[in-house]
């Protein structure tokens, strides 16, 4: 339906991913001052069961092409089973998470369909009947507006954690749509997944991350990042230079040539604050700053700042956390 | 083997962007542009294939006159030769439009694989490379750390979350690179002399049989504005153990992650 | 007339820029520090073919010109000086003379490794009692039937620990500069050593030191050039190794801009960055506009030694105005830093001291105002 806003909904484990939650209460938004609905659309085995979790979330309706022959992904059997069900329905806007998935198949699935698509969107608007999208440029010197054009179909992919789920509505169900799915050929064929070690919630996805840079001094000081991670429920990342060291795996790192993450809070230790870095954290809510070197840029951004030498304020910090935690569990 | 890698011509990420006063884009004088971080390693892994396997490597781009230098980059790093379209009907279009102007190029000439950086630094947006593989009606993996070739298949490793995919992938195809994937080789002065000296093909729409409507843009920038401004912040002064005290019931209080 | 740089150039300037930001300069306090000589960087420096800039590809050269030579010396300096002049020293007083005095055996045998560094090259003219009076020099070559034995001790020698092949004057006939020779020494050749290694002020990644002869014997056809005409090899070699030195001067008074620059718009005192008040303003316009007009007089004695023609004065001009700027600028940038500019955790006192001295290698400015005077001032 044409004041329909739809949203492509990741899932792993019978659960929809976090960002899914995320792009559901946009949808809602949108579809409530379209006069439409919001509707979630699933793939691969299993997605017909997420229709209460997408409601609750937002959806109205819930396109699910149940099929185990979408249950991994390739570019081209999503596109074959996602084409003719978006040309058929006409949504007025497609919401993609920006994710390796998402990322793949929505410019392939905007360039089958002519639809406008923007990438990275830190923010979805209807401005006068008009989509509008907000999105960093230039290593987040600037920001972008951009409007769609025309009639056709839209695709916003939107960052992580950039937008507000809504509040869930218990009891609220989505409509299932079963959806036929004609499993077509893929010309590429996954052989493998080698998952890699990481215990912690993704960068990406995480409230809290504790990121090292070249002031760490060497892989082995990375473990006590790790400590303040886990005991503030985060993740742990990293700058470039520890990455070129081979002090961390390429997973870890964040900014212009790795990951664009906005957490809630971003504790950068012996980190200098490179534009490179912070076009890939500046827009964490909560920025805490921790160098030997007053002159680090990395103050110019952070919300509270510490000089002091990491090796000795990092592992106090980890004793007071520790104590806080410990005396909140515990008040007797 | 032929290959393809198509090419970018960026602002040095390095470099402080002005922008103009009616918000309408970036003021280019004195910026100074190179070629795409991403497609560095598109280039060096397509020299270092035609090093192990024999062929051409062609570099392609479309864009205003100051993108040839992203084209002798790449030929001083060992393409041998390089495209250039050309045209001011490019400047309104959109991702799509250049890519259906750079799959237009491409069928021009034998291509067994086409490579490109996974996404481009000014902007980050990674249609491209996709919308390219969709234009030509070929196979696509985007965000490839690894490639290796086995019979006319390519065989690569892509990140995701959480995990290394491994997926097999027949040739003729459209690869987006991504970091990891190699250490791109600074241009050798010798490489600089052949780059210079290689002729570049420039080609214009109607030369590709293209005209400005098929780049109607289907987005449009309304405004570029400055990020915004990260309220001033507060430096916590005094003894390390107070520092840290004060740190945490900051983080207890007011940002409410313990 | 033409003040822009082409496109190839660019090209040169834009890709060393990069390497020596990103491999260089996050080394150079280290380098400085622990006085390290830095192997790996030299290797990558060879496979880009700035160890033999102008030394044609044949050779295993980049096969530019002098120009492409002087950008390359900049962008290095700028990151780190003492690289720097091991890249000088190879380039223009090793690989240079061999190109262009040696025969083609000797041109094939030693250039291909010199030029890609694989193998360090070094020259030695000064000697304990002999550095501006250079044809004084004392060291002896004896003619001994199917070899040359060298004797006498040389001093000051730049990538002389690390350097496989020495470019050696000595005399083999009357006193004065018509009596000496030019040789190419091996580091395995019986009799030559390196001797007392120096600790000095800067440029500590790259060495200096003796290399002792005693009885050294080298084959004969290790002559370069003609008997008793090594002299003016030497004097030759000079010109293009003083406009490399004046890129180095160049390149390390522009880190102490650029440094200063930076820090007098983060330093506040008295309640605004101190980029507002005048004296420092004044002091970064006099040391950009020095600085501009040391690089174009490099760029220009660059230019006349490329179109072939006699480029003694103005190589010596070049070296001269660049080397006494960066001294001075580096001073500058000390005393925009205030105290900060003491601290060896800050950059400028290495700018400071690894200026020193390019005032005085390679000619030293009192020797420079006289090769310049002596062209004006002849009959």
């Amino acid at each position: 339906m044409a004041t329909d806003v739809w949203v492509l909904c990741e899932h792993a484990g019978g659960r929809l991913r976090k960002i899914a939650h995320e792009l559901l209460g946009k949808a809602r938004e949108l579809a409530g001052r379209l006069g439409g609905r919001a509707a979630a659309v699933a793939l691969g085995e299993g997605s017909g069961a997420l229709a209460e979790e997408a409601g609750t979330h937002g959806a109205d309706v819930l396109y699910a092409l149940d099929s185990p022959a979408l249950s991994s992904y390739t570019t081209d059997s999503y596109v074959a089973a996602l084409a003719p069900l978006l040309q058929r329905e006409r949504p007025f806007l497609l919401l993609v998470g920006s994710t390796a998935l998402g990322r793949d198949l929505a410019p392939r699935l905007a360039a089958r369909l002519r639809a406008g698509i923007v990438t990275d969107c830190t923010s979805v608007e209807l401005q006068e009947g008009r989509v509008v999208v907000t999105r960093p440029v230039m290593t987040r010197k600037a920001i972008a507006r951009v409007a769609f054009r025309g009639e056709g179909p839209k695709i916003a992919v939107v960052l992580p954690n950039v937008l507000q789920p809504a509040p869930p509505v218990p009891g609220a169900r989505a409509e299932v749509v079963a959806v036929p799915v004609d499993a077509a050929p893929s010309r590429t064929r996954l052989v493998g997944i080698e998952a890699v070690a990481r215990e912690t919630v993704s960068l990406t996805e995480a409230d809290v991350i504790v990121s090292g840079g070249r002031g760490m001094r060497g892989p082995e000081h990375f473990t006590m990042l790790e400590e303040l991670a886990a005991l503030l429920g985060g993740a742990v990342g990293s700058s470039r230079p520890p990455v070129d060291s081979g002090w961390v795996p390429h997973d870890y790192e964040i900014g212009q040539t790795g990951k664009t993450v906005n957490p809630l809070l971003y504790i950068a230790c012996g980190i200098s604050g490179a534009p490179q870095h912070l076009a890939g954290m500046s827009g964490s809510r909560y920025i805490v700053a921790i160098n030997k070197d007053p002159q680090a840029p990395i103050f110019g951004v952070a919300s509270y700042g510490i000089v002091g030498d990491v090796f000795e304020i990092v592992p106090l910090l980890i004793d007071e956390v520790r104590r806080v935690k410990g005396a909140r569990r515990d008040p007797a | 083997m032929d290959i393809v890698v198509c090419v970018k011509h960026v602002p040095d990420t390095e470099a402080p962007v002005r922008l103009r006063a009616d918000g309408q884009g970036i003021d280019e004088s004195g910026l100074p542009f190179v070629l795409n971080y991403y497609d560095e390693h598109a280039v060096e892994e397509a020299v270092r294939i035609k090093e192990r396997v024999g062929g051409t490597v062609t570099a392609l781009t479309a864009g205003p006159p100051r993108a040839v230098e992203a084209l002798r980059a790449s030929l001083a790093m060992g393409a041998d030769k390089a495209v250039h379209i050309q045209d001011p009907a490019l400047e309104g279009t959109d991702h799509l439009g250049i890519a259906r102007v750079l799959a237009a190029a491409v069928r021009r000439q034998p291509a067994d694989l086409i490579l490109c950086g996974k996404l481009a630094t000014d902007d980050n947006a990674g249609i491209v490379g996709p919308a390219l593989a969709e234009y030509l009606g070929l196979p696509q993996a985007t965000a490839v750390t690894r490639l290796e070739l086995r019979d006319g298949t390519a065989v690569v490793h892509r990140e995701v979350e959480g995990a290394v995919e491994v997926v097999e992938v027949p040739l003729p195809a459209v690869l987006t690179v991504e970091r990891g994937i190699n250490e791109p080789r600074y241009p050798s002065l010798p490489g600089i002399m052949r780059a210079k000296r290689t002729p570049v093909t420039v080609l214009t729409l109607a030369e590709l049989g293209m005209g400005a409507e098929d780049l109607t843009a289907l987005t449009e920038l309304v405004r570029l504005d400055p990020p915004p401004r990260r309220p001033a912040g507060r430096l916590l002064e005094g003894e390390p153990a107070e520092v840290v005290r004060e740190l945490v019931r900051i983080l207890h209080d007011e940002v409410k992650v313990l | 007339m033409e003040f822009e740089l082409g496109e190839e150039h660019r090209l040169v300037q834009a890709t060393v820029r990069e390497w020596a930001t990103r491999r260089l300069l996050p080394l150079a306090p280290e380098l400085d520090r622990q006085g390290r000589y830095p192997p790996e960087l030299v290797r990558e420096l060879g496979e880009m073919g700035l160890m033999g800039v102008f030394i044609p590809e044949e050779y295993g050269g980049g096969g530019m010109d002098t120009l492409a030579y002087c950008i390359v010396m900049e962008e290095i300096a700028r990151a780190e000086a003492g690289v720097s002049v091991v890249v000088s020293v190879n380039n223009s007083l090793a690989c240079y003379p061999i190109f262009a005095f040696g025969t083609e055996a000797q041109k094939r045998r030693y250039l291909p490794e010199l030029a890609r560094g694989r193998k360090l090259g070094c020259y030695c003219l000064t000697e304990p009692t002999s550095g501006s009076d250079a044809a004084s020099l004392r060291t002896t070559a004896r003619d001994d039937g199917d070899s040359w034995v060298l004797n006498g001790t040389k001093a000051f020698v730049t990538n002389g620990v690390e350097a496989e092949v020495l470019i050696v004057y000595a005399r083999t006939g009357e006193p004065g500069a018509r009596g000496i020779s030019a040789f190419i020494a091996e580091k395995g050749d019986p009799g030559l050593s390196v001797g007392k290694v120096e600790r000095k002020l800067g440029i500590h990644a790259s060495s200096t030191c003796e290399i002792v002869l005693e009885d050294c014997r080298i084959p004969k056809d290790r002559l370069l050039g003609e008997r008793d005409r090594g002299f003016p090899i030497a004097m030759a070699t000079l010109d293009g190794g003083r406009i490399g030195i004046a890129g180095q001067a160049v390149g390390i008074a522009r880190a102490a801009l650029e440094d200063a620059v930076r820090y007098a718009k983060e330093r506040r005192q008295f309640g605004r960055p101190i980029a507002e008040f005048q004296a420092i303003q004044w002091k970064i316009a006099d040391m950009a506009t020095r600085i501009q007009a040391s690089r174009l007089l490099m760029y220009r004695a660059a230019w006349v030694r490329d179109q072939g023609r006699r480029h003694t004065r103005e190589a010596a001009m070049a070296k001269l105005f660049a080397s006494e700027t960066a001294m001075w600028a580096a001073t500058q940038a000390v005393q925009v830093y205030g105290g900060y500019g003491y601290i060896q955790d800050y950059p400028v006192e290495r700018h400071f001291r690894d200026a020193k001295i390019t005032e005085i290698y390679e000619g030293t400015s009192e020797i420079q105002r006289m090769v310049i005077a002596r062209q004006l001032l002849a009959p």
